[in-house]
């Protein structure tokens, strides 16, 4: 069956489907067949046969210009820039489509070849205008680079009736992409990224030849949640940023490496700034993680972080208004509520964007006045295993993995808006593995067809003891390289323990069945960046109980999800709100100790995965803010509890006692005890009759989900373009 | 966008000032994007006929399963059919929906074949072959005489509202150039006396015979056939050994 | 391996591509290579005529296709079975009738590869659209039951399962008259299930096209089909390999296809009997433009020029000496002059040692009243309009190439840039994709070649009549 129009691609070069990163997975499958042997510029290369010939020149490190070719998407083969002579062969041929055969003999330097490049770069700025000085590409222009490098020095390019060149209009496509479409020059990257990656097929070209045009044809938005990507793709300055229009050149700019937490995957991201302003943010390659695709939250929320923010410390007044104060007194009168409090009635709450350093800090500041009230806001099933056992939250399967999957079973789960970029592989391997995919919960869009199960909680019970007769179970059990993923959210209602175990149950009696010993079945998808971190360190998933008991101070650590309110608190309760953005948090607060955001401070985040990251600083704290660990440090010393710990290495030192995954970056380590893990979980199999729901389920309900992003006026503009766009008949 | 001649000279002439030549500013090409009228927008229904309907399903039905797709040029052919010779954008909805595609796939398609018109036309869809072997014979008087007798200029509909004129390319018909396709039918041998007659006859709602009007069957020469002047042979004529059982 | 780069070559595009014809004859033919012993070509008899119904006087329906020796002893050829049949095309030197000349028995021996559980089909380019070129159509409407015939007959041969027929939408009457007959066809048994009793199944569908010269290529044909915008599809992989809906696919002519039957009939020696060796058989020319009497007609290969026109187009209007120039084979080939139109012979190798190429054997005669460079820009013009604008160098070349043209019509321009087009020309042949840009690079070049004192002469007179062209200044 042929999915969609890639065939064509996948017939020429399986190898493009596992680019890259020779994954263990991968490996298995295909027996390796024997090389080919070839010549390029008399050099030989030995490659595996189906490679081409571009990919070929690129293992010995001769790169060969091209515009239309991009590795993770189809080969289109319509630039013509990457011609290069090929011995025996009266024509140039396209390297990026020919496959290497036995003895070739390229010559990518040749005259021909030049001949051939020089004159495809030619006709590409025939109708490319030249305003490179009003371009935002300029600087980062693939047109401009190889005219530089492979054009001709002068143009031969004689309009004397001034006809103008082709004038092509704009499309309005949202309030994050800029069209110049003039500027196009027809490489088709967007459109087969809307198509193979993103699934939405809404690009494509109109007309046909001089007067053919990239668009939309009717007036709409590009409704998907990795839009920005194709302004990466983009060679020329066709498709821009809308919000970084105009703002900087890119050798202006500084780039820090970091890592996202807006959504729990932890994608790696380039931040671009300039006189300590965060100005852009770009995807950074993680073949393990997000390959080089980033979702349009965590890549446009960045004015967010310009905005709402908390820059001195504030201590409410007697009228409950927030006011300035000095670091001295918001810290003296933090500590005193502190020390004052009865430990019983102490409790703190990390929100979804505390990292790593300032948690463990936070815990032991608690666990030092005497209280273990330490939780998260998002909750997780403690019956059972609990958060013992990492393999019962996190993804076992690892992100990168699940394209090798043959059925993916989804439980109340929106991934596409919960993690887009498993979505994108989970896509990945819909279309070029034919994988299939079911889902149990709400029907939503997911960009891929799936097998829709129902919405009933009672389903993965039948699923777990094996006592339903749907074909997504039978596929389930015959796969070969299943993957089962249940939503965090799923858990949080009375049925969630129940559910978690029916789900360890299912995942694990096939896992069992499995020949391929080390494939993992079990997925649990978090829905934040902290919460893996915190459950690693410690933390108690969930304030519920401990709500309940009518704590006297609340310590808030970026806690804005909304789970603690005023209302739920008794009125003497003293409420010390930590963290970067006025939000829910601290309207509710007594003390505010402002913080830094993720792009501002050196940061370990821990994604659903297990893996350990780091933030670099990009910025630095605006105003009077400072980094979370060495607030909470420099509490410690005046409540009298003073934390052992003076620098950043000793903090991570204190991790790394913890927990040695935590410290280990980059890494993942595989997990175990799933055996036990279900054995604890046994007991909890108990009737479910809920319905499986996820809060995100439409387009606008992804962009503004925690506080930077709702302080984003890019991302509200978002909210309405979606929303206006729904209500147009296209 | 192959402007008639007349657009090519005209924006070779005009000269002194620096003009922005923009998408769809020649004669007979339609626009690429889409534009919400009156009469073409996706709030008008679309509907096959029960008629058509089953000659959809005909249509479905010689491409293996799977590859339902194939249908779409025929499907859209027959949407244009019904609409009075153009595709509303409604209709490539409904065309899309049948074959279960992304609409832009069919946009896509009804913007690339020139035979897809996406703005209304007149009854009677005109269209001159101006390419090379019938520029030879003359098509360019023929155009003008369209033009002339039907008030209408090339790319649009006459003020009566009857015709549409085109420029079209190479109909296949050069040995019988100059011609001039009339919806579904061929008029060949033209000269520019027979051009306005059957404007004429047009005008009038009548049809004018089609084929060649200088008086030859198809495209045999003209006043004595110089070959196929025996009966033709019969079967077996010629038949090798081999198959002599 | 050698085999495959030939094919990147040839090509095999029906209509378009010319490509096959200029760079490598001689890979595919070999076998045919004897001594020429025959020397007067043509005039062919009505007995040797293929296309008995060319003019339609007789009657186009199965009755009428049967009294004319259609489906005589089909099945007896069906059941040869495909060795015989693909001998027979290979013994008979039949040369694709669509423009490349690819040697059609050869062709359809690349089906013999196991398919894996594919089907295979046959798909036949109807979608007639060079300029000049009207063949097909009179096949069509007039000899449909040559056609189906020939479907069956090549789809035995390559082991398809249906053959689906191209046709361009315009030609809405001779699909009509084509459906007929398949229908008819369909009605006695002769396709269908258990076809002409041999017990072989075979469909013949019709897909009507909707206006783009491009899906005569064959790759763009074949995405047509599969109900997408007509571009060429990148090769490898060849439709052999991987063609219509994924599975292996021969694509041909019409002429090709429906002279196969006969071929069959008649054997293959009697068709390689016409013409010289490597360019046999009977071919159906069309002559049009400024002759007396322009017509369709079948005659022999390796027919002269003159006397083609002279015999069965009424001579050039004006007389012989009238004449200025010759496209010999449909608007993609290069024009050649007069005095190479007194002795060019009619056939692949004729007209490759005149630097130009059969193509169609659509003949565009032109006279001294012609502006023959408003002749060849019009041209471009058409493959400006045709161009699907997939891949670079000709999507923004040809347009190029069309402007420049266009003032060269009227002599604005400076004389070096007579050599600028030239080289701009030579920049889009071979770098795209499909062979339209070929196509669309050789009038130019034909026209440069043979007539640069004629664009010069424009020049000049523009320059004396309005000063220097603002071209020389700018260029």
């Amino acid at each position: 069956m042929l999915r969609q129009p890639l065939s064509r691609a996948l017939g020429l070069s399986p190898s493009r489907v596992a680019p890259l990163t020779a994954r263990k997975f991968a490996e298995q499958v295909q027996a390796q067949p024997d090389n080919v042997e070839l010549f390029i510029d008399d050099q030989p290369v030995s490659v595996p046969p189906g490679t081409t010939v571009l990919q070929a020149a690129a293992q010995i490190g001769v790169e060969i210009p091209r515009f239309c070719y991009h590795e993770r998407l189809a080969v289109a083969g319509n630039c013509r820039m990457c011609l290069v002579e090929v011995e025996k062969s009266p024509k140039p041929i396209a390297a990026c489509a020919m496959p290497v055969m036995k003895g070739m003999r390229v010559k990518t330097n040749s005259d021909l070849t030049r001949r051939a490049r020089e004159g495809v770069m030619e006709f590409l700025l025939v109708n490319h205008p030249l305003d490179c000085p009003i371009c935002d590409q300029g600087g980062e222009c693939d047109l401009q680079d190889q005219s530089m490098a492979f054009g001709s020095d002068k143009s031969r390019f004689t309009d004397i009736h001034f006809s103008g060149k082709r004038a092509v209009e704009d499309k309005d496509v949202g309030p994050l992409i800029k069209t110049i479409m003039t500027r196009c020059i027809h490489c088709t990257r967007c459109i087969r990224f809307a198509s193979e990656v993103a699934g939405v097929d809404d690009f494509g070209t109109t007309g046909r030849g001089t007067e053919m045009q990239v668009g939309t044809y009717v007036e709409k938005m590009f409704l998907s949640e990795l839009s920005g990507n194709i302004i990466d793709l983009c060679p020329v300055g066709a498709l821009t940023s809308k919000p970084y229009s105009f703002a900087a050149r890119p050798w202006e700019t500084r780039r820090i490496d970091s890592v996202d937490v807006l959504d729990p995957l932890g994608s790696n991201i380039v931040v671009a700034t300039r006189t300590n302003e965060v100005l852009r943010i770009l995807p950074r390659t993680n073949e393990e993680i997000n390959e080089e695709w980033l979702s349009d939250k965590s890549r446009f929320a960045c004015d967010g972080l310009k905005r709402q923010r908390l820059v001195t410390p504030m201590i409410a007044d007697s009228r409950g208004n927030l006011t300035p104060v000095d670091w001295e007194e918001a810290v003296v009168a933090a500590a005193s509520a502190l020390r004052d409090c009865p430990p019983d009635k102490l409790l703190a709450v990390a929100g979804e964007l505390a990292d790593a350093e300032s948690l463990v800090a936070l815990k032991d500041l608690l666990n030092r006045l005497g209280s273990e009230k330490v939780c998260t806001e998002q909750y997780f099933p403690l019956e059972g295993a609990g958060t013992d056992l990492r393999s019962s939250y996190v993804l076992n399967t690892k992100i990168a993995n699940v394209e090798d999957a043959d059925f993916v079973l989804l439980i109340g789960t929106n991934v596409r808006f919960e993690a887009p970029l498993l979505n994108a592989r989970i896509r990945k391997a819909f279309i070029h593995k034919e994988t299939d995919i079911a889902s149990i919960g709400p029907k939503v869009d997911l960009t891929y067809e799936y097998i829709h199960v129902g919405d009933s909680a009672s389903i993965v019970k039948d699923f777990a003891t094996g006592s339903s007769s749907h074909e997504a179970l039978k596929r389930l059990e015959s796969a070969k390289r299943p993957v089962v993923i249940i939503g965090a959210d799923q858990l949080k209602s009375a049925e969630g323990p129940a559910l978690l175990a029916y789900t360890q149950e299912l995942a694990l009696r096939l896992q069992d069945k499995l020949a391929d010993k080390e494939w993992k079945v079990l997925n649990v998808l978090q829905r934040t960046a902290s919460q893996v971190a915190a459950l690693d360190i410690g933390y108690k998933p969930g304030v519920g109980k401990h709500l309940q008991d009518g704590p006297k101070v609340v310590f808030l650590l970026g806690a804005d999800a909304g789970v603690v309110t005023r209302e739920s608190l008794p009125k003497d309760c003293v409420v010390i709100y930590q963290g970067h953005h006025g939000d829910v948090g601290a309207a509710i607060a007594d003390i505010v100790l402002p913080g830094a955001a993720y792009t501002e401070k050196r940061g370990t985040y821990v994604n659903a995965e297990g893996r350990a990251q780091q933030t670099l600083p990009a910025v630095t704290p605006p105003g009077r803010a400072r980094e979370d660990w060495k607030i909470i440090r420099a509490l410690s010393e005046v409540c009298g509890a003073r934390l052992p710990y003076d620098s950043l290495d000793e903090v991570r030192d204190r991790l790394g006692e913890l927990s040695p995954a935590l410290v280990c970056y980059g890494e993942v380590q595989n997990n175990n005890y799933f055996a036990q893990a279900r054995q604890l979980a046994q007991s909890l199999q108990k009737p479910v009759s809920g319905k499986l729901d996820v809060q995100l389920k439409q387009l606008e309900d992804f962009f503004m989900t925690d506080a930077i992003s709702r302080a984003s006026p890019t991302m509200a503009k978002c909210v309405q373009a979606v929303i206006k766009q729904k209500q147009s008949p296209y | 966008m192959l402007s008639s001649l007349r657009t090519g000279t005209q924006s070779l002439w005009r000269v002194s000032s620096r003009a922005l030549q923009t998408t769809a500013n020649l004669q007979h090409d339609s626009l690429f994007v889409h534009r919400d009228t009156p009469e073409d927008n996706p709030s008008i229904p679309f509907e096959f006929t029960a008629e058509n309907q089953k000659r959809a399903d005909a249509l479905l039905n010689i491409y293996p399963e799977g590859h339902k797709r194939g249908a779409m040029i025929p499907l859209l052919d027959l949407a244009q059919r019904q609409n009075g010779g153009w595709l509303p954008i409604s209709a490539m909805h409904k065309v899309a929906d049948m074959l279960n595609l992304p609409k832009m796939r069919v946009y896509e398609v009804a913007t690339f074949y020139t035979m897809f018109i996406r703005r209304p036309i007149g009854k009677y869809h005109l269209q001159v072959c101006t390419t090379t072997p019938c520029w030879l014979r003359g098509s360019d008087a023929v155009l003008k005489a369209i033009t002339d007798t039907t008030g209408c200029h090339v790319g649009g509909n006459s003020p009566c509202g009857k015709f549409s004129v085109s420029e079209v390319e190479c109909l296949g018909a050069c040995v019988n150039a100059p011609m001039l396709q009339v919806n579904d039918d061929y008029y060949e041998d033209l000269t520019i006396e027979d051009t306005k007659e059957i404007i004429e006859k047009l005008k009038r709602d009548e049809k004018p015979k089609p084929g060649p009007r200088n008086g030859r069957f198809a495209a045999e020469p003209l006043g004595g056939l110089t070959s196929l002047t025996e009966e033709p042979t019969g079967p077996g004529y010629g038949l090798q050994d081999a198959l002599k059982a | 391996m050698a085999g495959a780069l030939a094919r990147v070559v040839q090509a095999t595009k029906t209509h378009i591509g010319v490509v096959g014809p200029l760079v490598n004859i001689n890979n595919g033919s070999v076998r045919f290579q004897q001594t020429q012993t025959k020397t007067k070509f043509g005039p062919l008899s009505d007995s040797d005529r293929v296309f008995t119904n060319l003019y339609g006087r007789h009657d186009w329906r199965l009755k009428g296709a049967l009294s004319r020796g259609d489906w005589y002893m089909t099945k007896e050829i069906m059941l040869k079975g495909t060795d015989w049949i693909v001998n027979e095309l290979k013994t008979s030197g039949l040369r694709g009738r669509g423009g490349a000349g690819f040697p059609t028995g050869m062709k359809w021996s690349f089906m013999n590869k196991p398919s894996g559980g594919r089907p295979k089909y046959l798909v036949v380019n109807a979608d007639e659209g060079e300029p000049g070129t009207c063949k097909d159509r009179e096949i069509m409407r007039h000899d449909p039951h040559k056609l189906v015939e020939g479907c069956l007959v090549a789809g035995r041969a390559i082991g398809a399962q249906a053959a689906y027929i191209y046709i361009r939408g315009e030609f809405y009457n001779e699909a009509s008259n084509l459906q007929v007959a398949i229908a008819e066809a369909y009605q006695a048994g002769l396709i269908g299930k258990n076809a002409c009793g041999s017990g072989y199944d075979f469909d013949v569908f019709v897909h009507r096209g909707a206006g783009a010269y491009i899906c005569g290529e064959e790759t763009a044909l074949i995405e047509s089909i599969e109900g997408k915008q007509g571009k060429p599809r990148l090769k490898p992989p060849f439709p052999a390999d991987v063609g219509l809906f994924g599975c292996p696919t021969t694509v041909n002519n019409v002429e090709t296809i429906a002279v196969a039957p006969t071929i069959c009939r008649r054997g293959g020696a009697w068709f390689a009997s016409f013409g010289r060796t490597r360019n046999s058989g009977t071919k159906l020319f069309n002559i049009s433009g400024h002759v007396n009497t322009p017509c369709t007609v079948e005659e022999e290969m390796s027919i002269p020029l003159k006397e083609l026109i002279e015999r069965h187009a009424g001579g050039v209007t004006g007389g012989w000496d009238n004449l200025l120039a010759i496209i010999p084979g449909g608007s993609s080939t290069p024009l050649i002059p007069k005095d190479v139109c007194e002795t060019v012979l009619m056939d692949f190798d004729g007209l490759v040692a005149a630097q130009t190429s059969l193509g169609t054997a659509a003949i565009i005669v032109m006279d001294k009243s012609t502006d023959i460079v408003k002749a060849i820009a019009r041209l471009i013009m058409f493959y400006k309009h045709e161009s699907c604008g997939q891949c670079t160098p000709c999507r923004e070349g040809v347009s190029w190439m069309n402007k420049i043209m266009y003032r060269f019509v009227d002599g604005n321009a400076s004389p070096k840039e007579i050599d600028m087009l030239w080289e701009l020309s030579k920049q889009i042949e071979g770098h795209t994709i499909c062979a339209l840009g070929d196509g669309a690079a050789w009038p130019v070049q034909g026209l440069i070649r043979h007539f640069r004192p004629e664009l010069e002469r424009r020049m000049a007179e523009h320059a004396a009549a309005h000063g220097p062209s603002k071209a020389e200044r700018l260029y």
